[in-house]
C-alpha cells in the first residue's frame, strides 16, 4: 500500500487541482476531519464556507482552497473534494473578498443568505492566508 | 447591356455576398464547437464523482423520498433545451419534436405535463402556439454557466419536493441534444428523478466504475448526505445537458452553414453560366443584325446598277 493520498479538488466547471499529498484537513458539518493514507471509506458533507488543506501537496508545503457547498469522499487512498464553488488560494482576490465581507456587515442569525455570504468571504480570506482561521 | 444580363449579374453579386456571410458563420461555429467540447470535458470529473457518490448513498439507503417512485404519479416536469438563435438546421425542431412525443407519452400514462423551456427559439415556438410553459430561460444556451444550471435545478427541485396536491411534480425529465459526433447530434430524453436503479453484474460495474462501490461511512447520516447531494446531482445533470446541447448546437449550426455556403456557390456557378449565355445571345443577335443590315444595303445597291 502506498503511503500517499491521491487528492482531487473538483468544481462543476473544472478540476482545480489533482495530485499527491500526505494529509487532507477539511472542516465538515461534524467537525474537523483529517485524512491520512489508509483511512476508512467515508463520505462527509463540508461545512459552509470551509477551507481544504492538502499537506505535502507541493514541494514546499500545502495546497489550500476555499470551498463552499460540497462534500468529501475518501476511498482506497483516493480523496475527492467536490464543491459547487471552489477557489485555490492563489486565485483568490483578497481585496474583493474583504469588501464582500465588509459589505455583509453585522450578520443576524435569521438571515441565511447573509450568513452564507459572510461564510464564503471568510473562507476565501482564510484560504488566502490573511483572515482569521475558520 | 441587356435587361436579362443585368438581372443575372445582380443575382450573382447578392449570392456571393450571402456565401461570404454563411462562410463566416461556419468558421465561427467551428471555433465555438471546440470551446464547448472543452467545457464539457472539464465538467467530466465532477459529474463522474457526484454520480459515484449518489449511487453509493442510494445503494445503501433507498428509502429516501427523492428516490422512490410515487405510487401513482400525476404530474411530470419536462425540461426542454433548445437554442437562442436560429440558422442551426434542425436543431431546435428536433428537440421540440422529441419533447412533443415525450409529452404525449406522459399524457397517455395519465400525467399532467409542466414544460420548462430553455432557449429563445423554443419559447417563441410555444408562445406562438399558445402552449403553457411553467418557466422559461433565455440567453444562456451558447455559453452555459454552472450558476444557470443551479437556478434551473433549484426551480425543478422546488417543484419536486412540493406535495403533489400543491402542484408538485413526481418526475423530472430532460430533453436535450446529445453530441454524438461532429456530424451527428441526436435529441434524447433522460429521466433525472426519481433515479432509475439499474441492476448490473459485477463485470459491467468493474468496467464502468472500476469495481464495486466501497462501503462508505456517512457523516452526518446517509439521509442528510442524500438531502444535499441530490439537488447538486440534479443541477449537475442539467449543467452537463446544457454543455452538451451547446456543443451540439454549434456543430449543427456549422453543418447548416456549410450546406448554405455550398449551395450558394453552386448557385453562383449556375447563374454565371446563364449570364454568359445571355451575353452570348446578345452578341449573336447584334452580329446577325449587322450582317442583315449589310446584306440589305448590298442588295439595294446591286439593284440600282
Amino acid at each position: 500500500m502506498s503511503n500517499k493520498l491521491f487528492v482531487e479538488l473538483v468544481s462543476p466547471e473544472r478540476e482545480l487541482w489533482a495530485g499527491e499529498g500526505d494529509m487532507v484537513i477539511v472542516k465538515t458539518v461534524e467537525g474537523d476531519l483529517g485524512v491520512q493514507p489508509g483511512h476508512i471509506p467515508v463520505l462527509s458533507l463540508l461545512a459552509p464556507g470551509a477551507v481544504v488543506r492538502v499537506m505535502g501537496g507541493r514541494e514546499n508545503g500545502e495546497v489550500r482552497a476555499a470551498v463552499h457547498g460540497g462534500f468529501i469522499s475518501v476511498a482506497d487512498n483516493r480523496v475527492s473534494v467536490l464543491a459547487e464553488i471552489a477557489e485555490l488560494a492563489e486565485e483568490i482576490d483578497v481585496s474583493r473578498a474583504q469588501t464582500a465581507l465588509d459589505n455583509v456587515g453585522t450578520v443576524t442569525a435569521d438571515d441565511a443568505e447573509a450568513t452564507a455570504r459572510a461564510a464564503r468571504a471568510r473562507s476565501r480570506l482564510a484560504a488566502a492566508g490573511t483572515g482569521e482561521p475558520v | 447591356m441587356g435587361a436579362q444580363l443585368r438581372v443575372y449579374r445582380r443575382r450573382i453579386r447578392s449570392t456571393k455576398s450571402m456565401a461570404k456571410i454563411t462562410r463566416a458563420m461556419e468558421l465561427i461555429a467551428t471555433t465555438r464547437i471546440s470551446g464547448a467540447q472543452r467545457a464539457a470535458e472539464s465538467a467530466g470529473p465532477y459529474a463522474r464523482e457526484i454520480t459515484r457518490a449518489v449511487s453509493a448513498v442510494a445503494g445503501r439507503y433507498s428509502q429516501h423520498p427523492l428516490l422512490t417512485e410515487a405510487e401513482n404519479p400525476t404530474r411530470a416536469a419536462v425540461l426542454v433545451i433548445t437554442s437562442d438563435k436560429g440558422l442551426a438546421g434542425g436543431y431546435t425542431t428536433n428537440a421540440i419534436k422529441e419533447a412533443e412525443s415525450l409529452s404525449q407519452l406522459l399524457k397517455d400514462q395519465g400525467k399532467d405535463v409542466l414544460t420548462y423551456m430553455v432557449g429563445r427559439k423554443g419559447v417563441g415556438f410555444y408562445r406562438f402556439r399558445d402552449r403553457p410553459m411553467e418557466r422559461e430561460w433565455e440567453g444562456i444556451t451558447e455559453r452555459p454557466s454552472y450558476m444557470d444550471a443551479k437556478e434551473i435545478g433549484a426551480a425543478l427541485m422546488e417543484k419536486f419536493t412540493a406535495d403533489t396536491a400543491d402542484g408538485g411534480v413526481d418526475e423530472i425529465h430532460v430533453v436535450s441534444t446529445e453530441f454524438v459526433s461532429m456530424i451527428t447530434q441526436r435529441a434524447a430524453t433522460h429521466r433525472v428523478l426519481p433515479l432509475e436503479i439499474e441492476e448490473v453484474d459485477a463485470e459491467e460495474l468493474k468496467q464502468q466504475q472500476g469495481g464495486a462501490v466501497p462501503l462508505y461511512d456517512f457523516e452526518p447520516s446517509p439521509e442528510e448526505a442524500l438531502d444535499q447531494l441530490l439537488p447538486q446531482y440534479v443541477s449537475n445533470r442539467i449543467y452537463f445537458a446544457l454543455l452538451e446541447a451547446a456543443a451540439s448546437q454549434w456543430a449543427s449550426r456549422r453543418a447548416a452553414m456549410k450546406a448554405a455556403t455550398d449551395n450558394a456557390e453552386e448557385l453562383v456557378h449556375t447563374l454565371t453560366r446563364q449570364a454568359n449565355q445571355a451575353r452570348q445571345a446578345e452578341i449573336t443577335n447584334e452580329i446577325s443584325e449587322i450582317v442583315g443590315g449589310a446584306d440589305a444595303l448590298a442588295s439595294a445597291s446591286a439593284g440600282s446598277e
